[in-house]
């Protein structure tokens, strides 16, 4: 046997474990899932006929068509938030806060993404209840004289998240932001650019890569979450991944709650189209 | 600008670290409710939760998976990625791509599609379910990393090796590991931190013994209560804890 053949063989040899435990693990319920998605139940009984009588009813049953536009609109608002809170933040950490202090700052920035995560929706339900910190203190200082109920809305869910996202996208834009050589800004400071336009036109552009990646990010997370809009926002309207689950807990309709996971499936595939031309997954 | 940069700052760092003070703060209320006004300081609550059997029971389940899917994942990434370094098999764009694809999937159609799979071939929700589910979710992460970390060097040293007689396994086990020690130690402990506070998956695939956060979930039920915020607490300090430990040891060993 050549040499080469030899170590090919064995390139394979090493690969096949990992290789074999995603096909069996991940690629093989996925087909699952989606073979499943066609099928549907009848009584408690799931009736292997394929059609698309699932989707069909996801797009004209009101109840379910919502959980798409429910978090459709809540990742869209989270998103941008979070990206406009975070921008300032990162260039903050990155330009102004003297450098040994930096890792310090940015460390206290990212610090609660060290609690559990069922924990973190927890204790924001606890913050915004009537009784919570911020109820009572608006009411202390006089700008409210009853509390008003933020928990179990949509806002309180949004609040969540944009916290921790945030969180996320700092790290992503700072990282971005200490790549950048301090030449650009002294090049365009040269051509007599005010420091805003400095910001505007030169960092905020180069730092796109590194928004585009934590928006996409930010948007399949929130997309697919079913903690924090389930602490937080409660059930007054649900989300995706709340229907999906109710699906499975309360009725053990399989069929309906893979169809469900098909059309989140197929959302987050689009963002992804829509954000390809900048993002460098596999340098991830 | 300078002034309206440190309000900024000052603004943004209370909003995020407000919950966390709040969690911390109320642990130690002296009272039934982890709301203001702070009634007095006890450690009762965290003498309760650390007396609580279910409670530590899931904390070693949590840690259980943890490391034993950490450790899973990492040994397939590792060869996974020594093999795709060491030949261009044909297809290895796809087997690449493959490998990678977990990542980009919510972990909840990971847990629904395993479960669906798990229901059909009659294996029972269980800790070992919940461990599979998790290398599947982490075994992307640690081979992305060791590939990544996997330079010319790294190549040159494990051919040297095999001209020299080495076998495969000795390859790997005396020359890439140790070489790779970093990368292999963060892929490591990724995991841990991602598989010990993952939800979804656990609370699909897990029956009777549960994970923390599941745990959690449960005690969520019930209400606000300083119990909660006790264990949230603890969570917390332990992850600070081996964050701190890690950034003083490994990291910046590696960063020299």
């Amino acid at each position: 046997m050549s040499i080469e053949r030899l170590e090919r063989r064995q390139g394979a040899a090493l690969v096949a474990p990992a290789l074999i435990w995603t096909i069996a693990f991940f690629v093989l319920p996925f087909a699952a899932m989606i073979w499943m998605s066609l099928t549907h139940m009848e009584g408690r009984q799931v009736v292997n006929e394929p059609g698309f009588g699932n989707y069909l009813r996801i797009f004209t049953d009101p109840s379910l068509f919502r959980g798409i536009v429910v978090s459709l609109e809540i990742t869209s608002i989270v998103t941008v938030l979070s990206v406009i809170l975070a921008w300032p933040l990162a260039w903050i950490i990155a330009t102004r806060v003297p450098e040994r202090w930096r890792r310090l700052a940015l460390l206290l920035a990212v610090l609660p993404f060290w609690t559990s995560y069922v924990v973190r929706s927890y204790s924001w339900a606890l913050v915004l209840g009537e009784n919570g910190i911020v109820m009572q203190s608006l009411i202390q200082i006089g700008l409210l004289d009853t509390p008003i109920q933020i928990m179990a809305t949509r806002a309180a869910t949004i609040i969540g998240f944009v916290h921790f996202f945030v969180m996320l996208l700092t790290l992503t834009i700072y990282s971005n932001l200490v790549q950048l050589s301090p030449n650009y800004a002294r090049a365009a400071e040269d051509l007599g650019a005010s420091r805003w336009q400095v910001i505007r036109l030169v960092i905020l552009p180069l730092t796109l890569p590194g928004v585009v990646t934590g928006a996409f990010l930010t948007f399949v997370l929130c997309m697919g979450d079913y903690i924090t809009p389930q602490i937080l926002g409660g059930n007054s309207e649900l989300t995706l991944p709340q229907l999906i689950m109710l699906q499975l807990g309360r009725r053990g309709d399989y069929p309906m709650a893979s169809a469900l996971a098909v059309v989140l499936m197929v959302l987050v595939t689009l963002a992804y189209a829509g954000c390809a031309r900048w993002l460098k997954m596999e340098r991830v | 600008m300078r002034y309206l940069s440190w309000a900024y700052m000052a603004v943004i760092y209370l909003f995020i670290l407000l919950p966390v003070g709040a969690l911390v703060l109320f642990s130690f209320q002296d009272g039934r409710l982890p709301v203001p006004p702070l009634k007095g300081v006890t450690l009762d609550w965290y003498a309760k939760v650390l007396a609580d059997r279910d409670l530590m029971a899931a904390l070693g389940n949590s840690f259980l998976v943890a490391i034993g899917s950490s450790a899973v994942a990492l040994v397939l990434g590792f060869m996974a990625a020594s093999g795709l370094s060491r030949v261009v098999l044909p297809g290895s764009v796809l087997m690449r791509g493959l490998l990678i694809a977990p990542m980009t999937v919510s972990y909840l159609i990971i847990g629904l599609g395993l479960l669906q799979v798990f229901n059909t071939v009659g294996v029972r929700p269980s800790l070992m379910a919940t461990g599979i589910g998790h290398v599947v979710i982490n075994l992307p992460l640690c081979f992305s990393i060791i590939y990544a970390a996997m330079g010319e060097h790294q190549r040159n040293a494990m051919r040297a090796a095999r001209d020299l007689g080495a076998r495969e396994w000795q390859v790997l086990a005396l020359i890439s590991a140790p070489m790779l020690a970093p990368a292999l130690a963060a892929a490591f402990f990724l995991s841990v931190t991602f598989s010990w506070d993952e939800f979804i998956i656990a609370f699909l695939l897990t029956r009777f013994d549960v994970t923390l956060p599941v745990e959690i979930w449960s005690m969520l039920r019930s209400g606000l209560s300083p119990a909660t915020n006790a264990i949230g607490s603890l969570v917390f300090l332990v992850s600070i804890a081996v964050i701190v430990t890690l950034e003083l040891t490994l990291f910046r060993k590696a960063r020299k």
